[in-house]
């Protein structure tokens, strides 16, 4: 049996890293009654580890709740739990697509954050319904009349009848129950409509497979329905499906207004398509819902195993985490200097930041990762556009007609004493100011910036710049011709393909001079002097000398112990395993990482 | 200069010292009431029965005395160790026994006794001519009683050497220049000149990184390096390895034997031995405590607690290690029959183009042998060549 339109509600919850969406979610869930509490686990819906300390979610999930409210009713109530994070954005569009209405929570002390800002706009757009929530109430620091104040000029929505709560003492937790029954909409759609429904995400679970979360608009999704997924144009037969309360129950049917997962004898998540429509093989509905849009990497780096030895087992991992994030591509790349790896595509900076965390920590691997690059596009000469993933594919500068790159919008929000130094590094990113304004003490900076820029140290820069105040926010607007150049850095006079980067010619010289100066201290001196130099074509634009070795050699061997001296060879020998041989230099892993890290 | 045999080598480690020198980090330690010799003495004794039971029939080219400070060694511990030596190998007839001692004023008075007892080549540890740097080096002896050791030991034995420590806090190049020709100007035909090191877990590493003891950079320290090998090379005592000068044939022999890679039996606590038998090359060191050591040769008639059979691959490090060392270098050819690896030429050939390394033919034998250049980075030249 299905549930009522009327006695759905479906929601998301909106806070910035740290506010506590996940706290309030666990009080929700044991409020009423989805666990017991001593099957209760700290945050309940943050599954990975990186989740969980990073205050992120990656993937998005839902539990249903079953909510006894004052008026006497029975309802169920949807809660989606939301990608957090900007890179995610199209998954955060989709996941607010399956609800009807956001819970916007607001620490009471902190105030908007701009990635709250950017999530908030968009449940707006999504035409959701929205009810402040002030969280921490019960802190000394709370002001929560000020940051009413501040939902309502920085929103420009109604705060007047926020609910006042402190999700981790469980204050007001019954008055958030009753909010999301009263305030929020129920879901529309016709239970004898050909079925209608969202792929709202999918992931791989090492017990069910693929599952995939669905939103049921129109008609009803049963057991053993032959199901078709209109873009993807795979058809399946639902195996099995039904909700998570957290815990999984299975279910004969789903109709409209519901949300729960199915399993469907699907291969890999990368035969799912987040945002796509699914409907009966049979009898299908008219149109597809609108929005879907397939995902598309937009930061690439390359991902080298430091030991060369250990390439088949990176190449085992990233098969493996891309069944479960189909966003992530991959191929095989090879370097001169870094040998056999994989060129990566990315949703942003902070999903490559994950993926090599993954790797790192869940398959034991040491990497290498070379410098972020953007998707540039380049009009050649004979009229084709080229996609460039990686600085080692630019064409002859000759053959260039021109080099357009990605440009993003930024929103930052910044307490405003440190308004001049983010302003100043925005301009020093090549920015281009879209607005400027205030909300009581913080001001909300709006810019138009490069991505190339912004991928190399910007939210290093920003969060040292305002001591960790600033929030930032971006998503991509368009590609715009651009003064690039390539810039190699050549050391011991052979160009290191790895350390290569396109930057604006204005930019090259300082940057140039920043990482030959890295370099000079990151590579060890060797048994001869060894050049570092930066090139733009063939033109020399910096240059330093590593100076050779003066005095490396044990003085005293003790009464024949080569023992000792075995195992300090041993240990060098290891320590070479971790350099990459360039020509006849040595250069640790740590050369590539810093070199990102390089100011200028 | 064609490489002979190597020889065959017993080093006799003496634990003990009367003071624990704060650069120090050999395997001594400080007892402060009297160590029973004579048991000692029975312990060594087991061990090199041990030892010949394992490696017998070879033919003992070189005995060495090193601790510790074996000047502490009665002279009839000596002597026993050295009876027990000859009552299980064949002694060569032209042996060479060294004995380390301080130039103490107390050691001294053994000199005679040594040599009645088979010493014939001392080993000094004077380590600087000055007092002001003999004081900051913590030795217990003035220059004084050094001179007057040494003159003493130039009439006892056939052979001597002493042992300077360069690098020192403050040193300049001048002032070392002098120290050297007037350290020339005592010695015999023998000088070993070790640059000061910090070594982790000694009172010198605790100083030096809390900026208390100022050491030479490496420029200086290649600059003194440079200006020992000028002088000596000027007096006739040029090096023969890194931090070791003789005039040519007044090479130490026993110290070949490790450099050359030969076989050596290594007794006393913390001894580090190379013995061919059974299935190849061990490797083998002792307890290094020497009461723990004490009762496990007493209890097993040796003291080991390593007995390693050394890999190929290790034996191949371990000669290049050593070997190149040495101002005469590696046989090429004898390291690939050890190592069963050949080494890389494109490595050697840029190691050569860079002034480090050189290839001879002599006696229709491939040698590499370091250059000065060479000396002064060996431990990344033989890095360079053993990845």
């Amino acid at each position: 049996m299905t549930t009522p339109l009327d006695h759905i509600r479906n929601f998301s919850i909106i806070a910035h890293i740290d506010h506590g969406k996940s706290t309030l979610a666990d009080r929700l869930i044991q409020t009423t009654g989805g666990l017991e509490s001593r099957e209760m686990v700290e945050q309940v819906l943050d599954n990975m580890d990186i989740e969980r300390e990073r205050g992120i979610t990656i993937k998005a999930q839902t539990v249903r709740l079953d909510y006894v409210a004052k008026n006497g009713e029975s309802y169920v109530l949807n809660l989606m739990d939301t990608p957090g994070h900007v890179d995610f954005a199209y998954e955060v569009s989709r996941s607010l697509a399956a609800c009807e209405g956001s819970l916007l929570v607001v620490d009471a002390s902190q105030g908007v954050e701009a990635q709250t800002l950017a999530n908030v706009y968009q449940a707006i757009d999504n035409h959701h319904e929205i009810v402040p929530i002030l969280n921490k109430v019960d802190l000394p620091a709370a002001d929560t009349d000020r940051v009413k104040e501040q939902i309502e000029e920085v929103i420009g929505i109604d705060a007047s009848d926020a609910v006042p709560i402190s999700a981790k003492t469980g204050l007001g937790i019954a008055d958030v129950l009753e909010a999301i029954v009263n305030r929020l909409p129920p879901p529309k759609g016709d239970a004898n409509a050909p079925l209608k429904a969202m792929l709202v995400d999918s992931w791989y679970d090492t017990y069910l497979g693929v599952v995939v979360l669905v939103r049921i608009v129109d008609g009803v999704m049963r057991k053993g329905q032959k199901i078709r997924m209109m873009e993807a144009g795979a058809t399946y037969e639902v195996e099995r499906m039904g909700v998570f309360t957290p815990k999984m129950v299975e279910l004969k049917e789903l109709g409209p207004g519901e949300i729960g997962f199915i399993n469907a004898s699907i291969k890999e998540v990368a035969d799912t398509r987040v945002g796509d429509t699914i409907t009966d093989e049979r009898k299908p509905c008219a149109e597809k819902l609108p929005g879907f849009r397939p995902t598309q990497p937009v930061v690439f780096c390359g991902l080298f195993p430091v030991d060369a030895a250990d390439f088949e087992d990176l190449r085992t991992a990233v098969g493996k985490l891309r069944l479960n994030d189909a966003s992530f591509t991959y191929e095989m790349e090879t370097s001169a200097a870094l040998g056999f790896g994989f060129r990566c595509g990315f949703l942003g900076l902070l999903h490559l930041e994950i993926i090599q965390e993954r790797l790192e920590r869940e398959f034991n691997l040491d990497l290498i990762a070379t410098a972020p690059s953007v998707v540039y596009k380049i009009l050649v000469r004979d009229g084709t556009v080229l996609e460039m993933h990686n600085p080692i594919d630019m064409p002859e500068v000759t053959r260039i007609e021109e080099i357009e790159e990605p440009w993003i919008r930024a929103t930052i929000m910044t307490p405003d004493e440190y308004l001049g130094s983010v302003l100043k590094l925005c301009q020093d990113k090549r920015g281009i100011q879209a607005d400027l304004s205030y909300a009581g003490s913080r001001a909300l900076v709006v810019y138009d910036l490069p991505l190339n820029e912004v991928v190399f140290d910007f939210y290093d820069r920003l969060k040292s710049v305002s001591k960790g105040y600033a929030s930032f926010d971006y998503h991509l607007t368009d590609y715009r011709p651009s003064d690039l150049v390539r810039l190699q850095i050549l050391v011991n006079g052979e160009a290191v393909d790895a350390l290569s980067m396109l930057v604006h010619r204005t930019r090259a010289e300082s940057r140039g001079r920043a990482i030959c100066e890295k370099l000079k201290d990151v590579i060890p001196p060797h048994m001869f002097q060894i050049p570092v130099q930066a090139a733009i074509g063939g033109k020399i634009i910096a240059r330093e000398t590593i100076r050779a070795l003066r005095k490396d050699v044990t003085a005293k061997c003790y009464g024949g112990d080569a023992t000792r001296k075995r195992k300090l060879l041993d240990k060098q020998k290891e320590g070479k395993k971790r350099m990459r041989q360039f020509g006849k230099v040595e250069i640790p892993q740590e050369a590539f990482i810093q070199v990102l890290k390089v100011e200028g | 200069m064609t490489a002979p045999e190597p020889g065959f080598g017993i080093y006799v480690h003496w634990p003990f010292c009367a003071a624990k020198c704060p650069y120090c980090d050999f395997n001594s330690h400080v007892r402060h009431t009297p160590v029973d010799q004579a048991r000692f003495a029975r312990g060594l004794a087991a061990e090199l029965a041990h030892a010949a039971r394992l490696a017998p029939g070879r033919t003992v080219s070189s005995i060495f005395f090193g601790g510790g400070t074996p000047s502490l060694m009665e002279v009839a511990t000596v002597g026993a160790v050295l009876d027990a030596v000859a009552r299980h190998w064949t002694v060569a007839r032209d042996v060479e026994v060294t004995l380390e001692a301080n130039p103490g004023s107390a050691e001294a008075e053994r000199f005679a006794g040594y040599r009645a007892a088979g010493v014939n080549r001392l080993s000094l540890g004077v380590q600087a001519l000055n007092d002001r740097d003999l004081n900051r080096l913590g030795r217990i002896h003035d220059v004084a009683e050094a001179r007057a050791a040494i003159e003493l030991a130039r009439a006892t034995f056939d052979r001597l050497s002493f042992d300077l420590i360069y690098a020192r806090p403050d040193q300049t190049v001048a002032e070392w220049e002098a120290e050297l020709r007037a350290a020339v100007a005592l010695a015999a035909d023998h000088l070993s000149v070790y640059q000061l090191t910090i070594e982790e877990e000694t009172r010198f590493a605790d100083l030096h990184r809390v900026g208390k003891l100022v050491v030479p950079d490496a420029d200086l320290g290649a600059e003194l390096y440079e200006a020992t090998h000028r002088v000596l090379d000027a007096a006739g005592l040029p090096a023969y390895e890194i931090s070791n000068h003789a005039a040519p044939g007044a090479e130490c022999r026993h110290n070949l034997v490790y450099w050359r890679y030969g076989e050596y039996v290594g007794v006393g606590a913390g001894a580090h031995g190379r013995l061919v038998h059974g299935e190849g090359r061990h490797a083998t060191a002792t307890e290094k405590n020497p009461e723990k050591w004490l009762r496990l040769v007493e209890a097993h008639g040796h003291g080991l607690i390593t007995d390693d059979v050394l890999t190929l691959e290790e034996q191949g490090d371990e000669y290049l290690l050593m070997g190149l060392r040495l101002k005469e270098g590696i046989d090429l050819d004898r390291w690939e029959e050890i190592s069963g690896r050949t080494l890389d030429p494109a490595r050697l050939a840029d190691l050569e183009a860079n002034g480090l390394v050189e290839q001879v033919r002599e006696a229709g034998r491939r040698r590499v042998r370091a250059t000065l250049s060479g000396f002064e980075v060996l431990d990344a030249v033989v890095a360079d060549l053993a990845a």
